[in-house]
């Protein structure tokens, strides 16, 4: 199924479309597999990526994924980087508050993605485009 | 872009997702179905999700809005088979997909519709609590 | 600690040719510690097995245990501490029967003293040090492994998942729940709903001496979870120090179903599926 991807270096995808949504949830599936990730972690990762990819698609105009496998001397993990252009958030805090939403969704992208992972960066200002990035370890 | 096929089985549309959907084909399921409930009059609508292995706060409002759609056409909508590792994932995101009826297989689902239309045509007044199981918390 | 070439020949020699004075010395020693806990035949296979390790991995020209040429030595002393560990023999015990190899060569080399002898002793001393350390992290890595695997075996054990009635499982907790035993039985009652198809769970809580807010919490998200999938979920057993802790903690419990004992919870749930199963029957009565 993944012959010739070498997962040991960071996978990349533009999100330019909603195709490319779903491109993005089976990588980050591979890679989560790869990185013995339990079944409810493959799916919470991979829920997570969903979202902020759809997030990069609407709200940053679209923009590209680097998932990589990564190790922190104990344990494996994955780590995903959502990086966009577009707008930014001028609010991080407000935007990160269930149900806070600008673009008629349930306001759950943001907020809930950050539940489902272990780690969540977020890097924005208005006009300078956002750049999240999320680590799930294996347990 | 890949449609989702709608079968009627009797008087329940029967619908099995089998690919990871994009968000155009949730969309157009969307659609497909209330056209299907209007034009087959049928009174129940079983969404099997056994084969999903996500399901993230687009497809979940999705699923929301057919259940409310079909309530409005007089329909019952129950969402079938959807994974422990998903259902675990919902509540961690924060989704509780009110107002759904839920079952564990497409076998209880149809029970489940059966037992509802039972329930409005010959118990009308019966204002008792219900006992199926449903997804608000 | 490197043996120079000089060194691993001469230790290879001496060992070679006082074999036999070397082993016999090494293994009293090492039965003396274990005091008969290991049968004197399974010693001598262990000393001589090590023995002939040692001497191919400097023959080779391993005079470093870290070298390539001292694979095999790594395997026999990893394989050594890894039986010891798993039989309970101490730390101490299974690093001595390396230690020992010391005493013996010291008896053999007393006896043909040369002006190279104590620069020789001090350099075979750093390699039997070098092996006795390797055999004492070995020792340390298998009872991790152990401790570990009991660990997800009590687990295992821990939280069984019983099928109590046609369509009704139930998990009988019993003792400490922490988060991730928690996780654990949320995860395998959730699959055995799927696996069985029974539409009803009972959560007995009787064994649980106390509950904290994250233990509540994965509990309530178990039942959300459970009705997302079309099952129900009953608690039962809440003793009244946990019904206090709860309304002090202020978890709102909301419209799940909690019932004394095991034996109500059962009840209610026969109660509901006679209902549900009553009302296939057309009714006018009303």
């Amino acid at each position: 199924m993944t012959s010739g991807v070498d997962l040991s270096r960071p996978q990349q995808q533009t999100v330019g479309s909603d195709e490319d949504v779903v491109r993005v949830r089976q990588m980050v599936r591979t890679v989560a597999v790869a990185a013995r990730l339990s079944l409810v972690d493959q799916t919470k990762v991979v829920t997570a990526a969903s979202e902020l990819a759809r997030n990069t698609l609407v709200y940053g105009g679209g923009g590209t994924v680097e998932v990589t496998a990564v190790d922190n001397g104990r344990k494996p993990g994955i780590r995903i980087v959502f990086a966009d252009s577009g707008p930014g958030i001028a609010d991080v805090d407000l935007a990160l508050t269930d149900g806070y939403t600008t673009g008629g969704g349930l306001g759950l992208g943001l907020s809930g993605a950050r539940r489902l992972v272990d780690e969540f960066d977020i890097l924005t200002a208005p006009g300078q485009g956002t750049r999240v990035t999320i680590t799930k370890w294996s347990r | 872009m890949d449609r989702v096929p709608i079968l009627k089985i009797g008087d329940i549309l029967l619908v099995s997702i089998q690919v990871d959907m994009s968000d155009q084909t949730a969309v157009a399921l969307q659609e497909d179905l209330a056209e299907r409930i209007v034009a087959t009059g049928c009174h129940g609508v079983i969404i099997d999700i056994t084969a999903l292995d996500i399901v993230d706060s687009f497809v979940g409002r999705m699923l929301s809005t057919i259940a409310s759609i079909s309530r409005v056409l007089d329909a019952e909508t129950v969402v079938v088979g959807m994974r422990p590792a998903v259902a675990i994932t919902l509540v961690e995101l924060g989704l509780s997909l009110n107002g759904i009826r839920t079952a564990l297989n497409v076998e209880r689902g149809m029970e489940l519709v059966a037992a509802g239309r039972g329930y409005d045509d010959y118990d009308e007044f019966d204002d008792g609590p219900d006992p199926a199981p449903t997804a608000s918390p | 600690m490197t043996l120079s070439a000089d060194q691993s020949g001469r230790l290879s020699y001496l060992l070679t040719s006082r074999g036999e004075q070397i082993t016999q010395r090494w293994t009293e020693v090492v039965a003396g510690q274990l005091r008969g806990r290991l049968s004197r035949a399974e010693l001598v296979r262990q000393v001589q097995e090590l023995h002939r390790a040692l001497v191919d991995a400097l023959g080779k020209g391993g005079g470093d245990l870290a070298a390539e040429e001292a694979a095999e030595l790594r395997a026999v002393l990893a394989e050594l501490s890894q039986g010891q560990a798993r039989q309970g023999f101490s730390a101490t015990e299974t690093a001595t029967g390396v230690f020992a190899l010391k005493d013996a060569l010291l008896g053999v080399l007393e006896t043909d003293q040369t002006s190279e002898t104590l620069r020789d002793y001090v350099a075979f001393s750093a390699l039997v040090d070098q092996m006795g350390l390797f055999t004492f992290e070995s020792y340390v890595r298998t009872r991790e492994s152990l401790i570990a695997d009991q660990a997800e075996q009590l687990l295992e054990l821990s939280t069984p998942v019983v099928k109590l009635w046609e369509g009704v499982v139930a998990v009988p907790l019993v003792g400490t729940l922490d988060s991730a035993r928690a996780q654990v039985v949320m995860e395998r009652l959730l699959q055995t709903l799927v696996d069985t198809g029974s539409p009803y769970a009972i959560i007995d809580i009787t064994g649980v001496p106390a509950v904290d807010t994250q233990v509540a919490q994965h509990i309530l998200k178990t039942v959300v979870a459970a009705r997302l999938m079309g099952a129900d979920c009953i608690i039962s057993g809440i003793r009244p120090q946990i019904a206090q802790t709860i309304v002090a903690l202020g978890i709102e419990f909301g419209d799940i179903a909690t019932k004394a004992s095991l034996a109500d919870a059962l009840r209610h749930v026969l109660r509901l599926s006679g209902v549900e199963a009553s009302r296939r029957q057309p009714r006018r009565e009303a």
